[in-house]
Formats: C-alpha cells, sequence, structure tokens
C-alpha cells in the first residue's frame, strides 16, 4: 500500500519522491566521479575569467562594467551559467538514456508511478544536482571576495530558479528526442551562444544595437542579470522591479517546462 | 485448472483493439483471466503478444474496446492496478550500476513501501531466486540467468495477485530456463496469477493451463495444451529428412499416403498420422528412402503450424 507522507519536508508529492530517491541512490554509487568536475570546473573559470583575463579588463578601466573589477562583474555570470550548464548535461542524455539505454523509466513505468510523478522525480533529483554545483560556486565567490554585496546568499537560489527554468523543459522536450544526435545540436547552438551572448563574459552594451533585444529573450541573461543584482547589490537597490521580473521570467519557464513535461512524458511512455 | 475460481475474473477483456497509426497490433480479442491460473499468449513476434501485455500492464491505453483488471479501468485507475501487477519485461530493465539489493529497494520505493518492508521482502525473495549470496554484487556482470531471476524477485516485492511475464526464458540457455520454470511453477502454486506470452511451445506446455494461439492481432485457438494439440493434431508425427536433391519428388509422392495431414517444410516433411512407425514401414514399402526419420507425438508447435500455415520460430 502506498504511505501518504511526501519527500523533503512535503514539498515533493509522495510517488514523484519515490522516483527521486532511486536517482539519489543511484547517484550515492555514481558521486565521486562528477564531484572533481563540479568543484574544479567553476575554480577555473573563475581563475581564469576574474583572475586571468581580469587583470587585462582592468588596466583598461572598468566604467562600463559598471566601476567593479571583472572578477565581480563575472563572478555571478559563472554561477549562473554553471547552473545551465548542470541543467542541460543533467537533463539530456540522463532522460534520454532513462528510455533508451539502462531504461530506468521503463521499469518505474511498471510501478504505481505515472508518467508524470517519473518526470517530477528526475527533475526534483536534477533540482538538487543544480543545488549542489550552484552552492560550491557560491561559495567560491564569497571565498576569492568577488561578491560586494551579503545578498549574494540569494544569487545561489537565483541560480538554482535559473537551472530549473533550463532543465524541466529540456527534459520535456528530451524525452521525446529519438536520436541522441539532437543534443550534440542544442550543446553546439543552444548552449554555446548563450554563454558568450547573454551578458557573461562582457556587458550586453558592448552588442550591437539590433542583437541586444534577442539575447533579452534569453534565458540566461535572466538568470546573470537576477545573479548579478543580488551578487553586487547595488543593482538591486536601483532596479528592484527588474529583479522581480527575472524571477517572473525565469519562472515562468520552470513552469511552463513542468507542466509540459507531465504531457510529453505520459506521450512517450504509455504508447 | 488446479487451484484457479471460475468465478473470480481478475481480467476481462471484450473486444480489445491496438492500433498504431495504420497497423492493428491486437484485433479485437475476447478473454477473462481468472485468479490462480497461468494463461499463456503463444505466437510468433509480431502477433501482437507484447501489445496484449503492456496494456494489461495499463502502460498502453487501448485503441477500443473494452479492458477491466481486477474490475477497474486501466487508463483511470492505472496506478491502483499497477500496485497490485508484477511484470516482468521482455528485456531486463535492471539498473546495472547498482547492486541487487539496491535494484529491489529502489523498486519497493516505487510502491511506496517502507525500508523495513522492502528489506525482509529482498531477502525472502533472493532465497527464493537463489540469489542470496550475490546479494552485495553489482547487477552488470550477472549472466542473462541470473538478471531473469533478479528481474523475477523485484517484480515480487509488492507481492502482486498477477504477475506479467514477456517472454520470460528468451535469450536463456536451456538451464536456466529450467530453474526459470521451476520457479514459476512455484509461484503458481503459491496461487499468483501467471499471465505470460511465449513463442516456446515447451515453456508454453509446462507452464500454461490455458492458453491463446495469437496470430495477427487474433486469437486462432484457445484451451489447455493437452486440448489443443488433440484438437488439431493427430496422435503421432512422422519426421522425415530426404536428400536435398529429392524433397520435392518425396513430397509429391508422399501426398498419396494416408496421413490425416501432410507439410512440406523447407528441411523435413511433417505426416500427420495415428501410427508413426506404420507410415514409415509404408513409406520404405513405396520405395521411399528417407535419411532421417522421427516419430514422435504431436505438438503445440504442429498446432501452430496447422493453424496459421507458419512455423513459431519464423
Amino acid at each position: 500500500m502506498l504511505v501518504s507522507r511526501g519527500g523533503l519536508g512535503g514539498i515533493v508529492p509522495p510517488r514523484s519522491y519515490s522516483a527521486f530517491l532511486c536517482w539519489l541512490t543511484v547517484y550515492k554509487r555514481t558521486w565521486r566521479s562528477s564531484i572533481w568536475s563540479s568543484l574544479l570546473g567553476p575554480l577555473f573559470y573563475l581563475g581564469a575569467m576574474g583572475f586571468g583575463l581580469g587583470s587585462l579588463v582592468d588596466k583598461h578601466g572598468t566604467a562600463s562594467l559598471g566601476g567593479v573589477s571583472y572578477l565581480v562583474f563575472v563572478a555571478p555570470a559563472i554561477l549562473a551559467s554553471g547552473a545551465m550548464n548542470t541543467a542541460l548535461s543533467e537533463a539530456s542524455y540522463p532522460v534520454f538514456g532513462s528510455v533508451k539505454w539502462n531504461r530506468i523509466y521503463i521499469g518505474a513505468q511498471a510501478s504505481p508511478l505515472r508518467p508524470g510523478d517519473i518526470f517530477r522525480g528526475h527533475l526534483t533529483f536534477m533540482a538538487m544536482r543544480i543545488a549542489m554545483n550552484t552552492a560550491i560556486v557560491t561559495v567560491f565567490i564569497w571565498a576569492f571576495g568577488a561578491a560586494p554585496s551579503p545578498w549574494v546568499v540569494l544569487a545561489w537560489p537565483a541560480a538554482v530558479l535559473t537551472g530549473l527554468a533550463f532543465a524541466a523543459p529540456i527534459a520535456a522536450w528530451a524525452v521525446t528526442v529519438t536520436s541522441e544526435n539532437s543534443f550534440a545540436y542544442l550543446f553546439r547552438f543552444g548552449m554555446m551562444p548563450l554563454m558568450l551572448f547573454s551578458g557573461t563574459f562582457f556587458p550586453l552594451s558592448q552588442l550591437p544595437g539590433w542583437l541586444r533585444p534577442l539575447a533579452y529573450a534569453t534565458p540566461l541573461w535572466h538568470g546573470v542579470a537576477l545573479c548579478r543584482a543580488l551578487s553586487l547589490g547595488s543593482g538591486l537597490h536601483a532596479d528592484l522591479l527588474g529583479a522581480l521580473g527575472h524571477v517572473t521570467y525565469l519562472a515562468a519557464l520552470a513552469a511552463i517546462g513542468i507542466w509540459a513535461g507531465a504531457r510529453t512524458y505520459r506521450r512517450r511512455l504509455y504508447v | 485448472m488446479p487451484g484457479s475460481h471460475r468465478d473470480d475474473v481478475l481480467v476481462r477483456a471484450r473486444g480489445l483493439t491496438k492500433r498504431f497509426g495504420s497497423f492493428t497490433a491486437v484485433d479485437g480479442i475476447d478473454f477473462d483471466l481468472y485468479r490462480g491460473e497461468a494463461f499463456g499468449f503463444l505466437g510468433p513476434n509480431g502477433a501482437g503478444k507484447s501489445s496484449t501485455m503492456r496494456m494489461i500492464g495499463c502502460v498502453s491505453p487501448p485503441t477500443s474496446g473494452e479492458l477491466a483488471i481486477f474490475g477497474l479501468d486501466p487508463v483511470r485507475d492505472g496506478s491502483a492496478i499497477r500496485a497490485r501487477l508484477g511484470v516482468v519485461p521482455q528485456d531486463d530493465t535492471l539498473d546495472v550500476e547498482l547492486t541487487v539489493r539496491e535494484n529491489l529497494l529502489v523498486y519497493g520505493r516505487y510502491f511506496g513501501l517502507h525500508r523495513r518492508v522492502i528489506r525482509e521482502r529482498t531477502t525472502a525473495l533472493l532465497e527464493f531466486v537463489q540469489l542470496a549470496d550475490r546479494a552485495k554484487d553489482k547487477v552488470d556482470p550477472l549472466s542473462g540467468g541470473l538478471k531473469r531471476r533478479l528481474t523475477i524477485a523485484r517484480s515480487l516485492i509488492n507481492e502482486p495477485e498477477i504477475l506479467i511475464l514477456d517472454e520470460p526464458t528468451t535469450g536463456l540457455d536451456p538451464q536456466a530456463r529450467h530453474v526459470v520454470w521451476d520457479r514459476l511453477f512455484r509461484l503458481k502454486q503459491r496461487g499468483v496469477t501467471l499471465i505470460l506470452t511465449t513463442h516456446y511451445m515447451d515453456e508454453a506446455e509446462q507452464l500454461c493451463d490455458r492458453l491463446v494461439v495469437m496470430d495477427h492481432g487474433r486469437f486462432a485457438a484457445e484451451g489447455s495444451p493437452r486440448e489443443l494439440i488433440e484438437r488439431y493434431c493427430s496422435p503421432e508425427v512422422l519426421e522425415l529428412r530426404f536428400d536435398p536433391e529429392l524433397h520435392e519428388s518425396a513430397a509429391d509422392k508422399l501426398k498419396d499416403f494416408s496421413a490425416e495431414r501432410t507439410e512440406v517444410l523447407a528441411d523435413r516433411i511433417l505426416l500427420y498420422v495415428r501410427d508413426g512407425d506404420a507410415t514409415l514401414a509404408e513409406v520404405r514399402a513405396g520405395g521411399l528412402e528417407p535419411l532421417t526419420s522421427l516419430v514422435r507425438r504431436g505438438t503445440l508447435e504442429d498446432v501452430f503450424l496447422r493453424l496459421t500455415g507458419r512455423r513459431l520460430e519464423d
């Protein structure tokens, strides 16, 4: 009989929680292989971009960065784009593989779990992975003195939200994919341009005017802008409405993904 | 039907149909499955067996017709039905990165079972499928037969009333198959209702109280293995193999013999007769000398050949 107790303080419904536990059990076995990239990746980025490139940029004046050092400018962007990267890697191949390779979904499907439970359980695990990786980056940022504002603690949940805004819709799509080649396109033509043109490594003011609206429409720009506002603190006072706008945009994207995922999973698993 | 109760219908289907686009996989079948019986769907690949299993397993909505499992609707009450089913899919869906025990733990959690309950059942189930000594081993290096037994143990974690097995021994070596059959037989003795698909006639004969021969999405015949053989096959079958050069001319001449029926296969000729030895003597007296000859009893394979004109494993 089903136990009506939800997991994670009752936030996750009981059936989705049992699907999440499956991923947690697998992760307990495999976390060692991913922990180094989670730790060293952001460390390399902060070091190379913040200190390496930063020492060059800072010599030429940082007015266009809002008067802060390049390290301070780039650190929240590394946080937000790191959230996106974790989301993409957790929501692409693992979702596809759960249908085609290790067939975790197919096994789970024979239990009382419904496609929506399987989806939400896996998404909860993705959120956990995003939260773990972004927590590491947030700690690095703080340790390097790259965040002037104490609000940076809120940059962490902001980054998790950014990650979810990617993970939910991408998982909803990934379950429908018939060939893993689709993910190569996602990474090459989706992740790469976003990574470069979302106000991450240089402010959008450096882009030609006609390109800027395009950048404003991308979710990563909202994530970066939100994390940056929180990390700098100053931006938050100046534009609280803007920050709320970013949150709304990202939350809406995550919500659409969560809504769509229950449907695409059902269509894919119940044939 | 030992141990079954004809008044306790667990699965009821009327005009059950499944279409994929313009292809009709299951074409309006009717059946009732009773508690405690072992029911088999026998047929070649593509006959619609797996599609039927998936519909009973509530992971594939019927296109049309009626289907009730435990009196419930598989589309609306799928979750509640699946809580009472065990499924052994055609391809194992074990998590090979986890240990034997962890696989049962994860699966038990899907059913909302408490860790303690799962632990107790796991010990008993691994004992039952003779995997207790491998409990802490990873699944990946286990042989096909052991994986299959683990899949069976896993499917029993929720103490299901119906166990659905899709080709339970396909791909296993003969010894591993016999172990699986023995365990399934014991489950049946315990009162678990078995629904299985197979394209092995010996499996159907070993395990099934009742079976349907399925072809092109329809039932070609229905009954116990013995009934089917009596109804559709002669008591004995004489198998003759000739020199390939003479195969056709021999087939022509054999048409004159008093067999109930003659089947000419690519490599053999089958004569369905009352007395195989007597017929063999007649064949020899008629001047035909086969390279090899075999007199055997009729089997479900013959039934299938008779009903569909094809062999099961084609």
